[in-house]
């Protein structure tokens, strides 16, 4: 294996080759190669789609491997990124330690897994790449070949997601075996380059050494580093974590973040060295945690940190010269002197959560399985140690009990997190591996180093609210879940499938993300009105906007908030939205008044909010009341400095302020404003495609059919995918054989349209009897006859029986006659007054006499 | 002997007329959901695949079934959920909730009701039945709670459904179709109504959030079509227990069928009205008419009953009315004539009565004012006569005016029919004239 430079090293520039392609959902343009330029070396890498990769990590020594899938640029944020998608490719020591027994052979050195884990994100900063690599799968008969001629090539045999091993399926051989040709096409260059970038020092003992470090966490996600104060992170919709970008803007400046792991890693090592006292445990516990911290969240700013590293720098940087020998040397003194200075402490962090749990079993014979590794050198030290810690641990926490230990372990955590605020509020940016298990293990050791007394027993309050919360009862059959690609296309077309993203509404997001965002950093308080007709994705997109200020919360982007929603509809009466908010904001219930009291005095008093609260308001105009004085409280209040309130505001029609506000209240609610135009023909078509994709359910036309039809109707998003949804039944039941997959065809769709839309009231007349036929004829007679468009019964009655007379029907008597017009009247053909004034009852038609002639022409 | 073996034998037919009578009873005042189908095979097949997907696969629906009265809204639903109850897997699992706009006439009784289908008053003992607002957002909790895959579908079913459009705001309405369009407890709102215009009831966030289902019942049959119907409703099923009796009834309805007067009472009432309650009606009246001495329905007594159906109610109670009664009418009419359908007051037609009695001059007719008075205010609380605006006690009787709510062809109808009328009194109604 080589030791790959990465950028830090020798600096890089990368630039895209070739013109962009197609315009994806958003604003991303995809590239399919991309050149990298190394300073001072002529030599440059073009990286295409397809290839593997070399993806900058945490140790040097072993980069990630992915397969490269997608290249594209990021412009939504001013300095544009070069962004890429990967299939993630695990090594051995990136297993965690517990289950590479799971693989029950010995692994080949170059060995590595199709990392089958789909929660895990693929979407890295593609100036994180730092090469090429040959990736070779093998057949499940082949050998993993051992001999090590070709370090630069690695081999693929099984897959792994994240339970267990198992064989690479023919389709995925296939796929990997296509690109090698141009990989060993672009080979040549990266081979040479890397070459003069090698540094002389590496070996494979070092290589060891990092393994075991590496092993020390379950996964990578713990290892990588966030930065916590990147000021303004990406404002895309999907706010995906992206280890490797932020790794590498924030430690741009001081280091690279293996080289903090590392440092941090002997800090651990060597950290005992300093203490032989062993009065000292409480300062050395501290220590240990520190460390620990950092892997698990990846942050390595807490001053143990620095402080270690700072000592332990010099050790590094002898190291990384040294020749091969002496290295191994070292490595192999440096073992033994941890373990020499009969610590605690040190082995803990050399064992893995699991190795603890199994001691803590008292399994010697499973820890020992879990510890064979390849490397004797590991395998030696780490018997050794461990056999020191279980005797530590047995003199430490004899004492305790179970329940004890249980009792502690949230203390311990909470303990940790006000040591470290940061960590406290550090997303968890899984790249891999769910870690529950090993974390609290991992803690639960710590809590038997803590002394017990300190525990506060914040983290065992019930959760359970005094109410039981209602709820519909669960099915005892699970639903069946869509079996056709109609089906599926159903499912996705209902309204209530929340698509991750909302295309077509991305500069309405922008605009109110931004808005909130300022509002949220500035600690002040702010009105927004956004208008438009239903179905156009207001409340939608101000959910998303939520939702992404809400992860960039996490991520400690911008101040945390509070979000609460009242809908207008939801509310019986105006007031209650004082208790509604009241409710939510406080958890108290209260009258409607009161809860008006309380709230002016929450958000109007000095000091009393320490957090932003983020208040939607859908459906104002239902909040109107003749004093307006909701209306006026719920836009008077983000105007006090205190109240650190945002309030955004939604209803339907555009002029919502001019028309039934007054002036104070119109004026408080400012000028930010926002219209929600209907969609477009091409943008509902683009709603309908995007929640389409890779489903071959419709034909083009047909989506096109309905997104004109409704664009020209009515721009409601939820009326197109009803008639999709429609559309898509019809289809269904037209087909005799329910098991071959049809397509919606136009005719299917143009049905659906048909039926959503056209009038009834044609088809009514024509099934209605002979008798009410008449009466219609009646009524246009004498229309005709009065020049006006109503008559009284008496009048069309008259009428009436002259018709009959002449088509020879018998005589209709007035009760039969009142009995069709009412008739009539309940299906609102006609518009009737209250059957109480009997023959001067005023009618009309509810339909044109055009239609009422062609309904009755046919005849 | 023969006396007797027709005794036994009119014992037998009595025993089973009472059952045919109940049967047929049963059928006619009751929607079964036994009965069945006719020409909706299309609808029935939309509702009940929209309604099993709901229940199989949790997806969420509103449909509106639309039709005049008597169009089997009902009954079709019925069909659908009996069908649906039918499928193991879906009976345990599906909850259903029926509302009728014409008892749940505001939100707050429609949320606890709905509450209580749900048996969701259980869950928190009594705190449920407090205030509206409470109610509301417990229901709606209850609802949000669930998601598609996990919760029991509900079926809600909106019976005149074009009354929870006048609700304030239409809230429910709201809610139950924002339900239906979000990741929520999978529910199928189904409405019933009659009202074709019922869209353009709804608000247009109400509207937008609806699916735009609409499955249209228009009685589209023709008449060969009724009188199979016709033939269906009154034929007696196979399980009958005498099973020659119920053999020849079914043979008499076959032969009334083809007749050629019940035909032609069939085409009159198909004329008339579609609606097969009317049917119903008609056949109700008929089977009435069957006692044990008169065992089989015959065509006059169908003819019968559509003369009853049919019958003027307004000509009905004139044949009651007394001489000076008919009188006033008569003047009435004539005033109406006279200035062209504008109101009168009882002093006007006293004075064309006074007319007609002093040229006519006879003894019987000749009336005390107050007398006169009385009858005319008989007149107006049998609705014959309408007064203009709201009778105030202040205002003098005399002068309140008042409109006819007769027409003038029924007036001369009920005259011909009316038993012993003075000649010279019909002679005045013929023409105003007549005393010259």
């Amino acid at each position: 294996m080589a030791h790959y430079p990465t950028r830090l090293k020798t600096r890089k520039t990368y630039s895209w080759v070739g013109r962009p392609l197609l315009d994806r959902k958003l604003h991303y343009q995809t590239y399919r190669e991309m050149c990298v330029k190394t300073e001072g070396c002529s030599t440059e890498i073009h990286i295409q789609i397809g290839q593997f990769v070399l993806i900058e990590g945490d140790d040097d020594e072993n980069p990630y491997v992915a397969k490269l899938l997608e290249l594209f640029e990021d412009d939504s944020d001013p300095p544009p990124k070069k962004r890429a998608r990967v299939q993630w490719f695990v090594r051995f020591c990136e297993v965690p330690a517990c289950k590479q027994h799971l693989l029950g052979r010995k692994p080949g050195a170059q060995e590595i897994f199709w990392y089958d884990y789909p929660a895990c994100d693929s979407n890295i900063n593609a100036e994180t790449i730092i090469g090429l690599v040959r990736v070779i799968p093998l057949a499940p008969k082949d050998v993993v070949p051992t001999n090590l001629k070709n370090e630069k090539t690695l081999f693929v045999k099984l897959s792994w997601n994240e339970k267990k091993f198992r064989p690479l399926s023919s389709e995925l051989f296939a796929e990997l075996n296509k690109p090698q040709e141009s990989a060993a096409k672009c080979q040549k260059p990266v081979r040479a380059k890397s070459k003069s970038a090698e540094s002389p020092s590496w070996t494979p003992a070092e290589h060891v050494a990092k393994r075991i470090e590496s092993r020390h966490s379950a996964s990578k996600s713990r290892q990588t580093p966030t930065h916590p104060l990147t000021p303004r992170a990406r404002k895309r919709l999907e706010l995906g974590s992206n280890p490797q970008m932020s790794q590498q803007t924030s430690c741009a400046s001081l280091d690279s973040p293996g080289r903090i792991k590392r440092k941090v890693a002997f800090s651990e090592i060597t950290s005992p060295s300093k203490r032989s006292q062993p009065d000292k445990l409480q300062t050395l516990s501290l220590a240990l945690k520190a460390p620990e911290k950092t892997r698990e969240t990846g942050l390595s700013y807490t001053e143990d940190d620095k402080k270690a590293s700072s000592e332990h720098r010099i050790i590094l940087r002898t190291r990384i010269p040294a020749s091969k020998t002496t290295d191994i040397r070292e490595e192999r003194t440096l073992t033994p002197i941890s373990g020499g200075q009969r610590s605690s402490v040190v082995p803990s962090v050399i064992l893995k959560p699991e190795n603890i749990k199994k001691r803590d079993a008292k399994e010697a014979k499973a820890q020992n399985e879990a510890t064979s590794t390849p490397h004797r050198i590991r395998r030696k030290s780490s018997v050794l140690t461990m056999n020191r810690i279980r005797q530590q641990l047995r003199f430490l926490g004899n004492s305790k009990s179970d329940q004890e230990e249980k009792e502690i372990l949230p203390a311990s955590e909470i303990s940790d997190s006000s040591s470290d605020e940061e960590e406290a509020s550090t997303p968890p940016l899984p790249r891999r591996a769910p870690r529950t298990v090993s974390r609290n293990l991992r803690s639960s050791l710590k809590s038997s180093l803590h002394t017990p007394t300190k525990v506060p027993k914040k983290s065992l309050k019930p959760r359970m609210p005094r109410g039981a919360t209602p709820q519909i009862r669960s099915r005892s059959l699970a639903a069946q879940e869509p079996a056709s690609v109609l089906e599926e296309a159903r499912l996705r077309l209902h309204v209530s499938a929340v698509p991750e993203s909302l295309p077509c509404r991305e500069q309405e997001f922008q605009d109110i993300y931004n808005f909130v965002e300022s509002k949220l950093l500035d600690h002040t308080g702010g009105c927004m009105y956004i208008s438009g007709v239903p179905g156009t994705g207001k409340t939608a997109t101000v959910h998303e906007v939520i939702r992404c200020l809400q992860q960039a919360a996490q991520a400690n982007d911008v101040p945390p908030f509070q979000y609460i929603e009242v809908n207008g509809m939801k509310l019986t009466e105006p007031h209650q939205v004082y208790v509604q908010i009241l409710q939510k904001l406080t958890g108290q219930k209260a009258t409607a008044n009161h809860a008006a009291e309380l709230l002016a005095k929450q958000f109007c008093t000095r000091g009393s909010p320490q957090e932003t609260t983020v208040l939607l308001v859908d459906e104002l105009d239902l909040l109107w009341t003749h004093k307006q004085d909701i209306m006026y409280n719920l836009f008077d209040w983000p105007t006090h400095k205190e109240a650190r309130l945002v309030v955004l505001t939604i209803a339907n029609t555009m002029d919502l302020p001019e028309r039934i506000m007054m002036n104070r209240v119109s004026s408080r609610l400012g000028l930010t404003r926002m219209c929600f135009q209907p969609y477009t023909y091409s943008q509902l078509q683009q709603i309908l495609r995007s929640r389409l994709k890779h489903l071959k359910a419709f034909e083009d036309d047909a989506i096109q059919l309905v997104a004109r039809k409704v664009a020209a109707l009515s721009g409601d998003a939820r009326r197109c995918l009803d008639i999709c949804r429609r559309a898509t039944e019809i289809c269904e039941f037209s087909q005799q054989k329910p098991d071959s997959p049809g397509l919606v065809t136009i005719a299917h769709s143009m049905e659906a349209v048909d039926e959503m839309f056209s009038s009834s009231y044609i088809t009514a007349i024509k099934n209605s009897s002979v008798l009410e036929q008449s009466f219609l004829r009646a009524i246009l007679a004498e229309f005709r006859r009065s020049g006006l468009e109503e008559a009284t019964f008496q009048q069309i009655y008259s009428q009436h029986v002259a018709l009959c007379r002449m088509e020879g029907l018998p005589y209709p008597t007035m009760s039969e006659t009142m009995a069709v017009c009412s008739h009539l009247g309940s299906c609102r053909l006609l518009l009737v007054e209250p059957s109480r004034n009997d023959l001067l009852l005023r009618v009309r038609l509810n339909v044109s006499q055009d239609d009422v002639l062609y309904a009755l022409k046919d005849e | 002997m023969s006396s007797r073996k027709s005794k036994s034998n009119s014992l037998i037919h009595t025993e089973c007329l009472s059952q045919v009578q109940r049967i047929l009873r049963e059928r006619f005042c009751r929607q079964s959901p036994h009965s069945n189908l006719f020409g909706v095979q299309v609808q029935y097949k939309h509702l009940s695949e929209l309604l099993k997907r709901t229940a199989l696969h949790g997806e969420s629906n509103s449909v509106l079934i639309i039709g005049p009265r008597g169009s089997g809204k009902t009954m079709l639903i019925n069909h659908a959920l009996k069908e649906l109850m039918e499928i193991e897997e879906v009976s345990e699992n599906v909850l259903q909730v029926h509302l009728n706009g014409l008892l749940q006439i505001n939100d707050k009784i429609a949320l606890k009701e709905i509450t209580r289908q749900l048996n969701l008053e259980n869950v928190v003992g009594d705190k449920v039945f407090g205030s509206f607002a409470e109610n509301l957002s417990f229901l709606l909790e209850a609802l949000k709670k669930g998601d598609r895959t996990s919760s029991c579908p509900v079926i809600f079913i909106l019976d005149e459904f074009d009354l929870f459009a006048h609700h304030k705001n239409q809230t429910l309405l709201y809610n139950l179709f924002d339900i239906s369009q979000s990741a929520q407890t999978p529910i199928a709102v189904i409405g019933l109504t009659c009202r074709l215009d019922i869209l353009e009831l709804l608000e247009k966030r109400v509207k937008s959030r609806f699916s735009h289902r609409q499955i249209h019942l228009m009685n589209s049959f023709g008449f060969p079509q009724y009188v199979k119907i016709f033939k269906e409703q009154l034929s007696l099923p196979a399980e009958f227990p005498d099973k020659v009796f119920a053999e020849k009834w079914n043979e008499n309805v076959q032969y009334l069928s083809e007749d050629r007067s019940v035909q032609e009472v069939l085409r009159k009432h198909f004329n008339i009205s579609k609606n097969l309650r009317s049917l119903h009606m008609l056949l109700m009246l008929a089977l009435n008419r069957v006692t044990a001495s008169h065992p089989f329905m015959t065509a006059v007594d169908l003819m019968e009953a559509s003369q009853l159906c049919s019958m003027d109610s307004k000509a009905n109670i004139v044949h009651g009315l007394s001489v000076l009664e008919i009188c006033l009418i008569i003047a009435m009419k004539h005033l109406n004539d006279i200035y062209e359908e504008e109101p009168f007051n009882f002093q006007m037609v006293y004075n064309e009565f006074q007319k007609f009695v002093q040229r006519k001059a006879h003894s019987v007719y000749n009336f005390e004012k107050p007398v006169v008075m009385k009858a005319f205010e008989h007149l107006q609380q049998l609705e014959f006569i309408k007064p203009m605006e709201r009778t105030s006690g202040n205002s003098q009787r005399e002068y309140q005016l008042m409109k006819l709510l007769l027409d003038n062809t029924q007036i001369m109808n009920a005259l011909q029919k009316y038993p012993n009328c003075p000649t010279d009194v019909r002679q005045w109604a013929t023409s105003s004239l007549s005393w010259l």
